[in-house]
């Protein structure tokens, strides 16, 4: 449970030394309270206090790292139910399953999908995670024929290795040392051998159980051998029971305090209809699943799913913002409209989308304006004549367009005076004040 | 450390509102918890999707859900009865985009005979939607309303602008009205209190905190709406706890992924299927955000989230 400033400045030497960078201990209590420092900065903390703090002062639910290199994915570190609250921190992963009754070119070909899942959105690379190689044949020869197949076509990717038998899990895992790899399985009947095998080859634990009062069990005990690193799966596998169990187990963790369950949630979804299977993937982005283990990737599917991870996860206190420059729509020609706007992500969305609707080919400048909407935006002075000149000069745009007229939003009908002195040889037309009266406006003008 | 189950109850409940007649009329809302949480209280209805339909041919659909409707949408009699009959559909949203000034610009007659024919050919409940223009939409919908009487329709939209004649009209002719503002928590509440100062019951109205697309600013209205029902719950604010709408098909299939062939986005994979999910998947976030009334237009994405519907209830 997370101390209050009060309760951690009594643990700290209270000197007011100020060599952690704070004016008195009370006043670095506080940051330390808000997480906005870290105990380290002070350097005559006593063994005691560094051990209290250290505990109260872990996140609610554990950082892990699943997999290395740059493929790695953070997981965990949230302290929030909800996004509007605070940013939710470490997008969910996305993992694929593979299982070692498939052949090798079938398992191969899941690996090349995973290398080529990779896409750009809205300045975002993003892609399938992880891949899950399941020990379906309970043959340990298999699974690690398979592993080897994962380990040599998909190098790189982290790897959740699926199995109850440690024997075959030691023996897959050796193939991914340094790279994080989970090691899933571990029940009430295997967990000394599994929490060995994980300890041994530095792998996150992956517990399986059947509902939350074991697998709080089997946390503590996996803890008390010894394992730091777990992935927990509380055996939810219908939608229903995901958004229960995930929901307790976030409460759990974070309004409780309840460490035997501050760990990340893997949630096994796999269907037979894929677009049932998408369906139950954005229920788990949406409700705390760290990772989402789906049966199949088709592009269609990765890309939705990819923009709703994206848009779950979008820090609701930064404005969203879209890139600075002239976007096309349709296929102006030299004489099209030209429209300018602020770079806050659903003014240009309305507005690209109701030039779109209009069916006229426009040109559409966004300009920086650090995601503020244009009233906003004028009022900020991020979105004046001389700004707005400036940005046009720059573009380079007078060399593209015939016409040189600019349609100012109607909101800043004032700036037209001031942008067509400092903008010589060009029109500067006031447009409408709200996007939805743009097809109207445009088919005005003919 | 043994585990107790972090269970909550809510000061507030979600209004049931009832929409249509006889048999086929149907309850949403009721619920004392957030979204799907039935295992700490009660959610006596699930979410109903209606199906769109338009008083004039789609043409401004993209082809993959244009299409679907070939045969059918060029008459809105037929295209309702399809939806009725052959795609089992549980209520229909008839939007008389037709009568938008920068449209076809159809007189108020012809909206409120389209309402009527399609009204007279269906039973399951009908929701009536304007135009969104707002000057146009007071005079569409007050005739429209009145022509539909005692239907226990769903009207809308009542907007800031003209949502003083549109209750009107809704209340002296008995139906449900949708109260719709933009995106933002205190506008919704403000207008909610507007039109119920006007003597409109509040247990009548639903609200449209307004919809945005998958990748298109859904995480706006993904955040609004949970936030309306927070409020609802645990304020038991009365003002907002009016059941919420997501007007999904009209946002959904208009952004590039509904419409981008394959040939030219290949990283983006299949069109159709792409095209499905995008509107299932902005269907089903906001599901979880606390919609329960969803307007969608493909039937494919609507059997999807019905049959997510039925995994999560």
């Amino acid at each position: 449970m997370a101390l209050s400033g009060v309760e951690i400045f009594k643990l700290l030497p209270k000197t007011n030394c100020k060599k952690c960078g704070h004016p008195t201990c009370l006043a670095f209590a506080m940051k330390l309270a808000q997480r906005q420092a870290t105990l380290d900065l002070c350097p005559d903390v006593s063994e005691e206090a560094k051990k209290k703090l250290g505990e109260a002062s872990a996140p609610p639910i554990r950082p892990i790292t699943l997999g290395a290199g740059d493929k790695a994915v953070k997981m965990g570190e949230e302290t929030v139910l909800f996004r509007h609250d605070k940013k939710f921190v470490n997008p969910c992963a996305f993992a694929i399953e593979v299982k070692d009754t498939q052949s090798e070119a079938d398992i191969e070909s899941v690996c090349a999908q995973v290398m080529h899942s990779e896409i750009d959105r809205v300045g975002q690379k993003l892609r399938i995670d992880a891949i899950v190689i399941t020990n379906e044949s309970g043959d340990a020869g298999k699974l690690e024929t398979a592993a080897k197949t994962v380990a040599a076509k998909a190098a790189g990717v982290a790897v959740i290795i699926n199995t109850t038998n440690a024997q075959a899990a030691e023996a897959a895992v050796k193939l991914f040392a340094g790279s994080h790899p989970v090691v899933y399985g571990a029940n009430a009947s295997n967990l000394d051998a599994m929490a060995s095998v994980a300890k041994a080859h530095k792998a996150i634990l992956g517990i399986a159980a059947s509902g939350l009062e074991e697998l709080s069990e089997l946390t503590e005990k996996a803890k008390g051998l010894g394992v730091e690193d777990i992935v927990m799966d509380s055996g939810a596998r219908k939608a229903k029971e995901i958004i229960e169990h995930n929901t307790l187990i976030r409460r759990a963790a974070i309004k409780k305090g309840f460490k035997p369950l501050g760990y990340p949630v893997i949630n096994f979804i796999q269907r037979g209809d894929s677009m049932h299977e998408a369906l139950v993937a954005s229920v788990c982005v949406a409700k705390y699943s760290s990772i989402v283990v789906l049966s199949s990737i088709e592009k269609w599917k990765s890309v939705a799913l990819f923009a709703l991870r994206q848009n779950i996860y979008t820090d609701p206190q930064v404005p969203m913002q879209v890139e600075q420059k002239i976007y096309k729509i349709g296929e102006p020609k030299a004489d099209s409209p030209f429209f300018i706007t602020t770079n806050f992500s659903l003014t240009y969305f309305i507005v690209s989308g109701e030039i779109e609707n209009s069916k006229v080919p426009c040109r559409l400048a966004v300009m920086d304006s650090e995601g503020l909407s244009v009233l906003t935006a004028w009022a900020a002075g991020k979105f004046t004549a001389t700004k707005i000149a400036q940005f046009i000069n720059d573009s380079g745009i007078d060399q593209e367009v015939s016409a040189k007229e600019l349609i100012i939003p109607g909101y800043v009908a004032i700036l037209s005076g001031a942008i067509e002195e400092k903008l010589p040889g060009w029109k500067i037309t006031v447009g409408p004040r709200e996007a939805n009266a743009i097809p109207a406006f445009l088919k005005a003008r003919g | 450390m043994a585990f107790t189950p972090p269970k909550e109850s809510y000061a507030g409940k979600v209004y049931t509102v009832t929409m249509g007649t006889g048999e086929r009329a149907a309850t949403i809302g009721g619920e004392s918890v957030l979204p799907f949480h039935s295992f700490e209280g009660g959610t006596p209805n699930r979410p109903l999707v209606a199906l769109e339909i338009q008083d004039v041919p789609p043409a401004d659909w993209p082809e993959n859900v244009r299409k679907v409707y070939d045969g059918v949408s060029d008459d809105p009699v037929k295209w309702a009865k399809h939806c009725q009959d052959d795609l089992k559909a549980r209520a229909i949203a008839l939007r008389l985009v037709g009568t938008h000034p920068d449209r076809e610009n159809r007189s108020v007659e012809d909206a409120v005979k389209t309402a009527k024919d399609v009204l007279a050919a269906v039973s399951i409940p009908v929701i009536i939607l304007g135009s969104n223009h707002a000057e146009k939409d007071t005079a569409v919908l007050v005739a429209v309303a009145e022509a539909a009487k005692d239907k226990n329709c769903i009207i809308g939209k009542a907007q800031e602008a003209n949502y003083k004649t549109i209750a009107a009209a809704a209340m002296a002719n008995n139906h449900k009205l949708i109260a719709m503002s933009e995106l933002d928590i205190n506008l919704s509440k403000q207008l909610n209190i507007l039109i119920t100062q006007m003597g409109f019951d509040k247990e009548k109205l639903i609200t449209d905190p307004m919809c945005s697309a998958l990748g298109y600013g859904l995480e706006y209205t993904y955040s609004v709406m949970e936030r309306i029902r927070l409020a609802a719950l645990t304020q038991n604010d009365q003002t907002m706890q009016q059941p919420m709408l997501g007007d999904v098909g009209m946002y959904v299939w208009k952004v590039k992924e509904t419409q981008a062939a394959e040939a030219d986005m290949p990283q983006w994979g299949a069109a159709e299927e792409r095209g499905i999910l995008w509107e299932a998947e902005t269907a089903t976030a906001l599901l979880v955000a606390g919609a329960e009334l969803l307007i969608m237009r493909h039937p494919k994405a609507v059997a999807a989230v019905d049959s997510v519907i039925e995994e999560l209830v």
